[in-house]
């Protein structure tokens, strides 16, 4: 398991590469990218700053990552998570899940950006032509992560 | 007994400050009970922390509820819901 909190980008392909370490066991490998975009609510936005609570964050991914590592069969998974200021076009997150099969994958990846945007403690303020703002957290992400309360099927 | 407390994001701004240490009158006591103290003390306290608002807690970094116990020498955070991702 690796968790990364860091304000520098990350390299997707470099990344998977050396995650995968040429395991021949993964036959699959789920990934998620999260971009900043250039409109939020019907405003545009210049830039963001994202802040994190040092040590909570890095706890709480560990936490969503072991979790979805006992709910599904893979192998292992990663999160590289970026702070500090970032653009449109930026890359913000990045979710890697290695399994032998892609189900559990395609699911777990899922899952841990589920779980990350409702429990991990990050917050983001845009910048934008009004003055900068504080983004609100939305109900629809409280929903995507509350499905995952329900049985799952392993 | 002294708790270390840490506000983030919209909370640091409306509390005007990062983090301060208090000092629970009580032996001790859950999240809400510090919270409504902490808003008690009126001005920023009450504007960031009032009923009403959308206020999350953690307590030695774990996510809380408002029924966890707060005891001397926690780590007690208060901050929005969170927008990461």
């Amino acid at each position: 398991m690796a968790v990364r909190v860091q304000r520098e980008d990350f390299d997707i392909g470099a990344e998977i590469a050396a995650f995968r370490r040429a395991d021949p066991g993964i036959g699959a490998i789920a990934s998620f990218i999260g971009l900043v975009r250039d409109l939020n609510d019907g405003v545009a936005v210049a830039s963001m700053t994202l802040e994190h609570y040092p040590g909570m964050t890095e706890k709480a991914l560990s936490g969503i990552v072991a979790d979805a590592k006992q709910r599904w069969d893979i192998i292992d998974a990663l999160v590289i998570h970026r702070i500090g200021e970032l653009r449109p076009l930026d890359q913000i997150v990045l979710v890697v899940v290695t399994g032998a099969h892609r189900g559990a994958a395609f699911a777990a990846c899922e899952f841990i950006m589920d779980y990350l945007k409702t429990q991990a403690p990050f917050w983001k303020k845009e910048q934008t032509p009004q003055g900068t703002r504080w983004v609100e957290a939305r109900a629809s992400d409280d929903q995507a992560a509350d499905r995952w309360s329900e049985p799952q099927a392993k | 007994m002294s708790i270390r407390i840490l506000y983030f994001a919209r909370l640091r701004e409306d509390m005007g400050i990062a983090e301060e240490m208090y000092d629970l009158p009580g032996e001790s006591c859950d999240v809400s009970g510090l919270r409504a103290q902490l808003a008690a003390r009126g001005g920023a306290s009450a504007r960031a922390l009032g009923q009403g608002k959308a206020v999350r807690v953690s307590v030695n970094l774990e996510l809380a509820r408002s029924d966890t116990p707060v005891k001397a020498g926690d780590e007690v955070a208060f901050f929005p819901p969170v927008t990461g991702g």
